[in-house]
């Protein structure tokens, strides 16, 4: 139960933290964007380092090593990923049409403009 | 060969047709297409809740893994119960999709429109009938991507805004739960359902597991518009298509209820979770708050939608209410308000479809004389709002009255009689917002000029599915067999024993 | 982008090599790290590298949104075409084993077959996303 050793979710939690506040506090709908991916780059960090045997190799078959690292968290990730790319895309395209609705990406600037409506 | 087959078969005639429609340009192709779909996947989820009440949960190995190595689609009663529901509501939208998404939409949208609809209709009844914690996760982010899509499509520019706040949430409560679900992998070495609730109660007071806890509580939470979670949701629903309001208002949110009773009941287990005191700590204060706000709230709003929209959060307050009563009443309440609220809003925003479709806008003060002109619709509006309310002879009155019941059995006299009165309070409040709506369309003169001779009633695409789902809420509050049946079956199953 | 030689003669010479990478990373999945949706992504860097240094009306000619928009359908329809086949073969959906005479063949068939699928979406899908938001704002 060493801090040192521990320095993987140290960081998953750093990670986690930093994305959560600039999704809440900045305004910029890409910034949101943005701390959205360093939240769900955390959550890829957590699974891999979980998946970590210590002394073992990665998870492909190859002679001469017994001790392989577990392949599951590995599958999960790459999915994660992918749902991870397809939601800032998608959100990027909401930018791009935001835009061209109301001139601008700050949040305040599109309230005051519906508020006016 | 079929019938062996019907669970994967469930998720698989969909999602297969969401790209043949993707490939089918034309509009009329697409919506024959999606409406075929969607009542083969009636049929499916009739056929397989059937079976699981004649004989016991269904499991179904995909690609031939035994679990836990492999996926396992798994239905008993509470899941077999929930695809029904979103079965029906999919076959009872696509219809009436035709003509309302016709005038909503422009052409060269609509293909794109039910390849959408398709998948996330996929992904909710992926959601259900999973067996295995991640994929559970998957199918909810395919449902939730689409219903961001679908929600985007809204003719207001404000739908635009409203889709990227429900996408923010909704990422942030997703990746909530896949913190949530890598957790317990990281304690147990597993993600099938059924083996992490054998492997977890002996390490119930690990940390780890009580974090994971916490974080597919409030994931999960942000999905089912749990109070104050909710805020992605009026905006959501005000702007959306109305076909889109009606098939997310009746689904959505009531997946995302199912998984939070799959992972509190059936993967952390009855006994551990009524020990850590979150039931009545945590989710009958906010099932409460959520009644009595949101209910206010829906009061002061000048559009229809966004009133239903709140309606919506605090009918979710009384489901998680009864929930946190964590008996068998209560749990009997909650599942059989989830079918009950399906019905009587999905046919509630079909009817302000139609409005919208003769009138161009659900705002309350150009629906002034309606009754008269657009009579069956506000009929159908009326009725679905006395079965909101909780009127006797309606859906709404079973549930109110469960779950008054599932109140006065608590033990502490204080909180059952709080509750009851709430509970009460709430269907007043109710009263006071649909007054609102029948006393502008019944009450007040039509508006004279050039619009007069234009409105005449829906169409009867449209008509019809309403009218079905308004009547289903009305025979469900007078023959109660089925719902309570099936609802009494699937929480004794949740509470541990029985199937 | 005319001005660039540096950048237009690197790109030629390197596309070939991306999109070759690209199938090797494809086909290699199950000895080293790659896969349906690594190779797609870089199948997808390759063109949209080509259109943002030599135009998107360049890069569309070879890729139309139609033949794009078939791909993205048909990568999807050949996984779910394989879980049909083994359904039809007597296994359970996606059971590979049913699809050769030996269950471990059967698994490299049908891992190949999804892969491919995979790949063929996404690289369609990247391309289609690419064009879709290089194109606006330009009429």
């Amino acid at each position: 139960m060493d801090a040192p050793g521990l320095y993987n979710y140290w960081i998953v939690i750093v990670l986690m933290m930093t994305g959560f506040y600039v999704v809440i506090s900045r305004g910029n709908l890409v910034k949101k964007i943005v701390g959205l991916n360093i939240f769900q780059t955390s959550v890829f960090i957590l699974y891999i380092t979980m998946g970590k045997v210590s002394g073992g190799t990665a998870p492909i078959l190859a002679e001469g090593f017994e001790t392989y690292s577990n392949p599951l968290p590995h599958v999960l990730i790459l999915t994660a990923i992918v749902v991870g790319v397809a939601t800032t895309a998608l959100g990027c395209a909401l930018v791009v049409r935001i835009k061209e609705a109301y001139g601008t990406v700050e949040e305040d600037e599109i309230q005051r403009q519906d508020d006016a409506t | 060969m079929i019938a062996t087959h019907l669970p994967a078969l469930q998720i698989v005639v969909p999602l297969v047709s969401a790209p043949i429609c993707l490939l089918l340009r034309r509009s009329g192709l697409a919506w024959a297409l999606a409406s075929i779909v969607s009542w083969a996947a009636l049929a499916c989820a009739a056929l397989l809740l059937q079976q699981v009440l004649s004989s016991g949960p269904i499991s179904y190995h995909l690609g031939g893994w035994a679990p836990p190595w492999g996926i396992e689609y798994r239905i008993d009663a509470v899941n077999g119960f929930v695809l029904l529901i979103v079965a029906a509501i999919g076959a009872v939208v696509m219809p009436y999709a035709r003509v309302s998404v016709a005038h909503e939409l422009p052409e060269e949208q609509h293909a794109t429109f039910y390849t959408a609809l398709l998948l996330c209709l996929t992904g909710l009844l992926g959601v259900t009938i999973t067996g295995d914690a991640f994929n559970l996760f998957v199918f909810l982010e395919i449902s939730s991507l689409s219903s961001y899509v679908l929600i985007a499509l809204g003719r207001d520019r404000r739908a635009l805004t409203a889709a990227f706040q429900y996408l923010v949430m909704g990422t942030i409560g997703a990746t909530f739960i896949v913190i949530g679900v890598g957790l317990l992998y990281m304690v147990t070495g597993t993600l099938n359902m059924l083996d992490l609730a054998e492997r977890l109660p002996p390490m119930s007071e690990n940390r780890t597991v009580l974090a994971a806890f916490a974080f597919l509580t409030v994931g999960a939470g942000l999905k089912l518009a749990l109070f104050p979670l909710h805020f992605w949701l009026p905006n959501a629903y005000a702007y959306a298509p109305s076909a889109v309001t009606a098939f997310l208002a009746a689904t959505a949110t009531k997946v995302s209820i199912y998984i939070l009773l799959r992972f509190f009941f059936t993967v952390f287990g009855a006994a551990n979770t009524l020990e850590l005191g979150t039931l009545e700590n945590l989710l009958i204060p906010l099932g409460v708050a959520a009644i009595l706000v949101c209910s206010t709230v829906a009061i002061f709003q000048t559009d229809v939608k966004r009133m239903l929209a709140y309606s919506s959060v605090a009918q979710v307050g009384y489901i998680v209410l009864g929930i946190g009563f964590a008996s068998t009443t209560g749990l009997t309440a909650a599942i059989v308000h989830l079918f009950n609220h399906a019905m009587t809003k999905g046919g509630l925003f079909l009817a302000l479809g139609c409005v919208v479709l003769r009138l161009g806008s659900a705002r309350l003060e150009s629906l002034e004389g309606l009754g008269r002109r657009m009579p069956l619709t506000m009929f159908a509006f009326v009725l679905g709002g006395l079965s909101l309310i909780g009127v006797p002879l309606t859906a709404g009155f079973i549930s109110k009255w469960m779950l008054v019941q599932a109140a006065l059995e608590q033990d502490n006299r204080f909180l059952a009689a709080a509750v009851a009165a709430v509970i009460l309070i709430g269907s007043l409040l109710a009263i006071v917002y649909i007054w609102r709506v029948v006393e502008v369309a019944y009450f007040r003169p039509a508006p004279e000029g050039d619009g007069e001779g234009e409105i005449a009633e829906a169409p009867l695409s449209m008509l019809i599915p309403t009218w079905f789902l308004i009547g289903a809420s009305i025979y469900f509050g007078i023959d109660t067999s089925l719902t309570l049946g099936v609802a009494k079956r699937a929480a004794e199953l949740l509470l541990g024993g029985g199937a | 982008m005319q001005r660039h030689i540096v950048l237009r003669v690197t790109t030629k010479l390197l596309m070939p090599f991306i999109l070759l990478f690209a199938l090797y990373v494809q086909f290699h999945g199950d000895f080293g790290p790659g896969g349906g949706f690594q190779a797609g992504v870089i199948f997808g860097a390759g063109f949209i590298l080509y259109a943002l240094v030599y135009g998107i009306e360049s890069a569309q000619r070879v890729a139309p949104a139609g033949a794009l928009r078939v791909l993205i359908s048909a990568g999807l329809l050949l996984y779910i075409g394989t879980g049909f086949a083994t359904l039809a073969l007597g296994g359970n959906f996606l059971d590979y084993g049913m699809l050769a005479h030996e269950p471990a063949r059967g698994q490299h068939l049908g891992i190949f077959l999804v892969e491919l699928g995979v790949g063929v979406t996404v690289a369609a899908t990247m391309v289609t996303v690419f064009f879709n938001f290089a194109s606006r704002g330009q009429d």
